[in-house]
């Protein structure tokens, strides 16, 4: 009965019945191993082959962002600095009031610190967790350069009052550990406070939460007007004859090649207030003079050009797929009575769908992670979460925030990639 | 006659060639900028030491500095950094110490210590210029009367017109306060206090509505050219271009102009420490920074170029009146304060970008 139920068991019955032996090669060696050996050889070649693409991918793309993301949860800028206080630290239960043993220890770091010219990036490190910290290192590392006296508590508060601060040992002892999720916090707009819980950061300065749903948000929109706009092109690309669909395409592919920094810029000289759209608008009296419209510099502007620059990111894809529908499908279907609607929405669109996901990802991905055309044409409600990264990177110098933004971003990405794999299958993506 | 000094220099340059290493690679801001150090720096310098001078132009040379400190592997000399930037690297102990001593003192032997200005001087850096953040206007769009002063900027009704203004809190909030009658001197007491930042905020909400925020430095000169905005803040360098250079019909405000500091540094480990030091030495001597003031209106920063700096090299424009360094210009000057931005310029950015979003 059990026999019956399991067919693979079945087989193997049967198999057993016919089967006398393993099957070997002519020389005697059993089949398997024989092509075992030889499936190695022709795999160890084509990895061979494949290896300097892989050493250079792992080099120049994996390392460098594996490094990145590791500054994200580390940072040794405070534990590696100062190692006394770090040792008390980790020996203390968290809510433990200084004793005359930290303060000695503090003492001693501080100045080993400022001697070594290391104390600007212990004030930076605890800086990144506590605004305004970051000269009461460097200024105190100026006076203990001589030395302090004993007792250590005194004179550290007679430098300076803060030194007695709670709120200041308490995110000392976050620091001391170099693995820290307090960058991913601060991307979430949450903090610890002084009892180590995590909180909301004062509303004046929550900004990135926000930030992330409008570059989600901004993203989704982008994506579906390059569809709205590029899928009827991409079917006029597909069914017109070759000469003018070839025309049509370097229409389309001559903003592709241009710079990005260019048609951004000429973006600005057509919207902007005193543009070429508005002087038309102006000119055909639609609008008056002093109410000409305010088309860049603002989201609008952002999501324009945006949308402009990708268009070709979901055109060609597109196109590609539409080339190779037969065109007998749709016949057929309105052959059998289907209406023009009918047979675009069960026949036609079905079979666009491997490109429309493969230019929806495309495209959605792209402007994701888009820098340049925010920053310039974004105003102040144009911006998105990478421009807050790129100020991490070169204006604040915090690569640790840097690299928890973006380690947030490309998680999310990753996310919706997963999502979409689930969803449509990512074996039906097809770019060409 | 000539021919002698042809002789001579070549001598020179040979025997010291001999001395020398063989290059110093220089990181800076490119543009119009990096223009005027190659003419008034590299190119005497070379023509004397015979030390070849690559520049290598970065967005910020504090970046890829502080990318190849951390990556330990140095491959410029000489970066022209930001002073905020300068005091950090030294701070974290990126940059060699520059004894003020070994600087060229100048020609009437006044020591390099008292001969630079205040602030030029850090304990790694020297600087080489000071310029301004300033508010220019179009002298067009304003018929019966123009605007004088940062309180001007802000005043919407007498003044109408969009305004430009740069998208980072260390160049607009101060300027909010100075509109709003705090003196230059309080403006960083001010600025400590959430009360303070809470005042800036509100000046700016005024004329929120109006502003055309600009990132990149060549955008202000551009948005004013375009009448897109009737004022707008930006370097005065590129101001000046336009005025000068493009015969714009721009006018400067230098009431309230934000001044900064470019300097040179030089990492620990660099490759050739010491033709950097040489090119530093020579490149923050009197008669160069004086001579940078004929390409670029960007004051020098030792007291004893001032008297130096003469014509534009257009040979009709006396520069003098354009330096941020002119006495004139400096009343109502705030200066960058390197340790204050340093201790709040992470938050209040986090701030001023909430704000925005608002």
């Amino acid at each position: 009965m059990a026999q019956a139920l399991d067919p693979h068991a079945a087989i193997a019955t049967q198999a057993g019945g016919i089967d006398d032996g393993p099957l070997t090669t002519a020389d005697g060696q059993p089949l398997a191993r024989a092509l075992r050996r030889s499936q190695k050889r022709a795999k160890r070649r084509a990895f061979l082959l494949v290896l300097p693409l892989l050493a250079f991918i792992l080099l120049t793309f994996v390392v460098p962002i594996a490094q990145m993301l590791q500054r994200s949860f580390y940072n040794d800028g405070f534990s590696a600095n100062m190692p006394q206080v770090s040792a008390w630290f980790a020996q203390t239960e968290r809510g433990t009031d200084p004793d005359e043993a930290a303060w000695a220890a503090l003492a001693a770091d501080l100045t080993a610190a400022a001697e070594n010219r290391t104390i600007g990036i212990v004030g930076t490190r605890i800086n990144y967790d506590m605004a305004g910290t970051r000269s009461l290192f460097t200024s105190t590392g100026r006076k203990v350069r001589d030395g302090l006296e004993p007792p250590y508590q005194a004179a550290l508060t007679e430098i300076d009052a803060k030194w007695a601060d709670p709120v200041l040992w308490s995110t000392m002892r976050e620091a001391s550990h170099p693995v820290t999720t307090n960058f991913y916090l601060a991307s979430l707009d949450r903090k610890r406070d002084a009892e180590g819980n995590i909180a909301q950061v004062a509303e004046n300065q929550r900004v990135y939460i926000m930030l992330f749903l409008r570059t989600f948000g901004l993203s989704l929109l982008i994506t579906a007007l390059t569809f709205v706009l590029g899928f009827p092109i991409a079917h006029l690309l597909a069914t017109l004859p070759m000469r003018k669909s070839n025309l049509l395409m370097i229409l389309v592919l001559l903003p592709f090649w241009t710079s990005l920094l260019v048609r951004t810029t000429s973006w600005i000289v057509l919207l902007q207030q005193q543009g070429v759209v508005n002087d038309l608008l102006v000119w055909a009296g639609i609008i008056d003079v002093n109410g000409r419209l305010q088309m860049i510099y603002n989201r609008t502007g952002t999501i324009i050009a945006m949308t402009h620059i990708l268009l070709p990111f979901m055109i060609l894809p597109l196109y590609s797929v539409m080339r190779t529908i037969n065109p007998s499908y749709a016949r057929a279907a309105r052959s059998l009575g289907a209406t023009s609607w009918t047979t675009f929405r069960r026949i036609y669109f079905p079979q666009t769908l491997p490109g429309l996901g493969a230019g929806a990802l495309l495209v959605f991905i792209l402007a994701v992670g888009y820098y340049i055309t925010p920053a310039l044409v974004g105003g102040s409600s144009g911006q998105l979460i990478s421009n807050m990264i790129a100020m991490h990177m070169t204006d604040t110098l915090n690569w640790s925030m840097a690299a928890a933004l973006a380690a947030l971003l490309l998680g999310a990405v990753l996310l919706l990639y997963w999502c979409y794999d689930r969803m449509v299958g990512i074996d039906n993506l097809k770019l060409g | 006659m000539k021919s002698i000094l042809i002789a001579t220099t070549a001598l020179a340059g040979l025997a010291s060639a001999a001395l020398a290493e063989g290059e110093v690679n220089v990181v800076s801001w490119g543009g119009a900028y990096e223009v005027s150090q190659v003419e008034a720096y590299n190119k005497p310098f070379t023509a004397e030491t015979g030390i070849k001078v690559n520049m290598i132009a970065a967005d910020n040379p504090a970046t890829p500095l502080k990318a190849q400190v951390e990556a330990g592997n140095i491959t410029g000399d000489v970066f022209d950094i930001e002073v905020s930037d300068a005091i950090r690297l030294c701070d974290e102990g990126a940059l060699v110490e520059i004894n003020p001593a070994d600087l060229p003192a100048a020609p009437d032997g006044t020591p390099a210590a008292e001969d630079f200005i205040d602030g030029a001087l850090q304990d790694c850096a020297v600087a080489n210029i000071f310029w301004g953040t300033v508010i220019a206007y179009d002298n067009t769009k304003f018929p019966d009367g123009a605007p004088a002063t940062a309180a001007d900027f802000f005043d919407l009704e007498k003044f109408p017109g969009k305004r430009g203004l740069p998208k980072n809190p260390k160049r607009t909030l101060y300027l909010a306060l100075i509109a709003d009658g705090v003196p230059a001197a309080e403006i960083y007491d001010k600025l400590a206090t959430p009360e303070g930042v809470a005042q800036a905020f509100a000046k700016l909400d005024s004329i929120k509505d109006s502003v055309v925020w600009w990132e990149a430095g060549a955008q202000p000169v551009q948005l004013l050219a375009d009448g897109e905005v009737t004022m707008a803040t930006g370097y005065n360098g590129r101001f000046f271009d336009a005025m000068v250079g493009e015969k714009k019909p721009f006018t400067i405000i230098w009431d309230g102009q934000y001044m900064d500091l470019d300097m040179f540094a030089i990492p620990k480990g660099s490759p050739n420490p010491e033709a950097a030091m040489a090119y530093l030495k020579y490149a923050t001597d009197t008669q160069r920074l004086a001579d940078q003031a004929k390409y670029i209106a960007y004051g020098p920063s030792r007291k004893s170029s001032a008297a130096l700096v003469g014509m534009y090299k257009d040979g009709t424009t006396e520069m003098g009146p354009h330096m941020p360094t002119n006495p004139d210009h400096m009343t109502s000057a705030v200066m960058d304060d390197p340790e204050f931005w340093a201790d709040h310029d992470a938050e209040l950015s986090e701030q001023f970008n909430a704000w925005l979003a608002g």
